[in-house]
């Protein structure tokens, strides 16, 4: 079987893809990959669909050992990695030629890192899907002794793309949504004047802001629980502001003073705790221009996709050949 | 404070028609009505839609097909009749489910009755008469919340949680009852125990239950609940409502 036998692991690996469209009127949400824009810049350096499964991982990743040959590429929070004991770099698509072994250490900037296969994980869909929800308890967190099948995929690798400034936090777009209007107008100002630090409680279904400030609305009590979609921020009963990601509940009670843009929550959930995070109101019809032109960037990332490897005649910076030098070697042995 | 109904976007990614600001059974009525509505147009734009207590969802890229051209659509939708009287879609199902509401698997059942300010009988016989709506389905995937129960069942929720309610439990709490999807810590008191599955992962049918859907619980012994149990069914009977 063509795959990736799983030797060690970290606590947070698990199966994503673009999740579970379709039942939010029967209680699930749509779940998948907290951070979508790595998932596109990993399917831009493989040449494959967004659509394919990867692995996301949350503090480490694990010891892979590939069954046959395939290709990889790692996108979103960089982590330490090697092949075979040869450092390699992230955001860049690498060899991984049958029984050589991956090993993705803890990470050093962000919050989640993807391992994507040429072909993508091909484990057995649920509901239409690979993702682990794991709020709900579909699929489960990868194990030591997992034997991950990957599909049939074509080689591609010594590619980079660059990467952004989303993973330490910044100033995040919103828009203003159904119940904003519910706050007072000083209220809705001193949140966008506030700088918030990503608390520590953080997980994929959402992310808990710190300040000193409170935001509660008088009229808080009473709100009818109402549905929920990604990147609505939440005032909870404590006044404190969390933004709400892919596998929150359907619905939920407390009011929402915005919504985060769907191109700016990754910066949201690559941001490592203490982070500051602050919020700028948009329009909807800003937000509604700035969202086509981000769907548009991540639909043409392949145009930014450079090779990692340029030929030794190009080369103007030793260094750099240098620093690249395990994947040549990976590329030799593949 | 806007005039109901009101239609609102949600970030970018759909639009919310809303009947009323509080969980009034009218409202939930016409949420689901309208969403029924709605769906038979098969607007393109539409990916998916829901209904919550009181407000239709429809989940739309505003990104890529704006915001107005939907709002217009569905105001002109909303103004053809009202819909605080409109019929619910035909072919919900009716659902008859059996469940135990004595004893140990319905610790709270006493408690619950004498907050309703009923004796025992005249709660079992409410509970097992009243056929209940699926208000909206949340919380947990496949979990229903049924209403309307009469004024009197207004019991608040508990001040402190009961740590562990298990999967099929029938608890109630402010008018409504909920059937629980999972082994769930609760504020609702706990009032019966069902063996009904609202989440079947692997099924043809992973949820059952769809809002606007009717419940009726049939009264059974303990003794016929650890029958079903052991055969791993519920012993729920469906029908179509016309």
């Amino acid at each position: 079987m063509r795959g990736l036998r799983v030797h060690q692991v970290g606590p947070g690996v698990a199966v994503q893809d673009f999740g579970r469209p379709g039942y939010l009127a029967k209680g699930l949400t749509r779940g998948g990959a907290a951070d979508l824009l790595a998932v596109h810049e990993g399917s831009a350096l493989l040449r494959q669909s967004p659509e394919l499964a990867v692995l996301e991982m949350v503090g480490t990743g694990g010891t892979f050992e590939a069954t046959e040959d395939m290709s990889i590429a790692l996108s979103g929070a960089a982590m330490t990695a090697s092949i075979d004991g040869n450092a390699v770099v992230w955001n860049a698509s690498h060899a991984l030629p049958a029984g050589s072994v991956l090993v993705i250490g803890p990470t050093r900037e962000g919050t989640y890192g993807y391992l994507h296969v040429s072909g993508g994980f091909a484990t057995e869909p649920v509901l239409g899907a690979r993702a682990t929800h794991q709020s709900t308890g579909l699929g489960a967190l990868i194990a030591a002794g997992d034997d991950l099948p990957v599909g049939p995929g074509a080689r591609l690798v010594g590619m980079t793309v660059p990467r952004d400034a989303r993973f330490a936090g910044g100033t995040v777009r919103i828009v203003p949504s159904m119940q904003t209007d519910d706050f007072d107008a000083d209220t809705r100002e001193r949140f966008a004047n506030t700088v918030f630090h990503r608390d520590p409680r953080a997980n994929r279904q959402g992310v808990r802001m710190d300040s000193d400030q409170g935001f509660s609305n008088p009229e808080q009590l009473s709100v009818v629980s109402e549905v929920i979609v990604p990147g609505d921020i939440q005032i909870a009963g404590d006044g404190a502001p969390f933004v709400l990601l892919a596998e929150s509940q359907t619905t939920g009670g407390y009011p929402r003073i915005g919504t985060v843009l769907p191109c700016d929550l990754p910066r949201v959930v690559q941001a490592p705790a203490g982070a500051e995070l602050r919020f700028t109101f948009v329009t909807l019809d800003e937000g509604i221009a700035i969202q086509a032109r981000a769907d548009a960037a991540w639909a043409s990332l392949r145009k930014l996709v450079t090779p990692l490897v340029r030929d030794p005649a190009d080369m103007q910076d030793l260094l750099s050949y240098q620093l690249v030098g395990g994947v040549v070697s990976a590329m030799d042995e593949g | 404070m806007t005039e109901f109904p009101k239609i609102r976007s949600v970030g970018l990614g759909g639009v919310l028609v809303t009947f009323g600001d509080r969980a009034t059974d009218d409202a939930n009525r016409a949420a689901i009505a309208f969403r029924g509505a709605v769906d038979a147009l098969a607007l393109p734009q539409i990916k998916e839609s829901s209904s919550t207590l009181v407000s239709a969802f429809f989940r739309v890229d505003l990104a890529v097909h704006g915001f107005a051209p939907l709002r217009d659509t569905l105001a002109e939708v909303l103004a053809q009749r009202d819909w605080l009287a409109a019929p619910l879609p035909t072919g919900r199902t009716l659902w008859t489910i059996p469940a135990v509401f004595d004893g140990p698997r319905a610790p709270q059942f006493g408690e619950a009755a004498e907050a309703a300010g009923l004796t025992r009988s005249e709660a079992l016989a409410e509970l097992t008469n009243t056929r209940l709506r699926v208000l909206t389905i949340g919380f947990a995937p496949g979990q229903p919340y049924l209403g309307t129960l009469a004024p009197h069942w207004n019991i608040p929720r508990q001040v402190g949680l009961t740590p562990n309610v298990p999967q099929g439990a029938v608890v109630a709490a402010v008018r409504q009852i909920c059937l629980f999807a999972k082994d769930t810590p609760t504020g609702w008191r706990h009032v019966g125990q069902s063996a009904f599955r609202c989440f079947r992962p692997s099924a043809e049918e992973p949820f059952p239950l769809a809002p606007g859907d009717e419940v009726r619980f049939a009264d059974i012994s303990s003794a016929e609940l650890e029958r079903l149990e052991a055969y791993g069914v519920d012993g729920t009977e469906r029908a179509v409502l016309t």
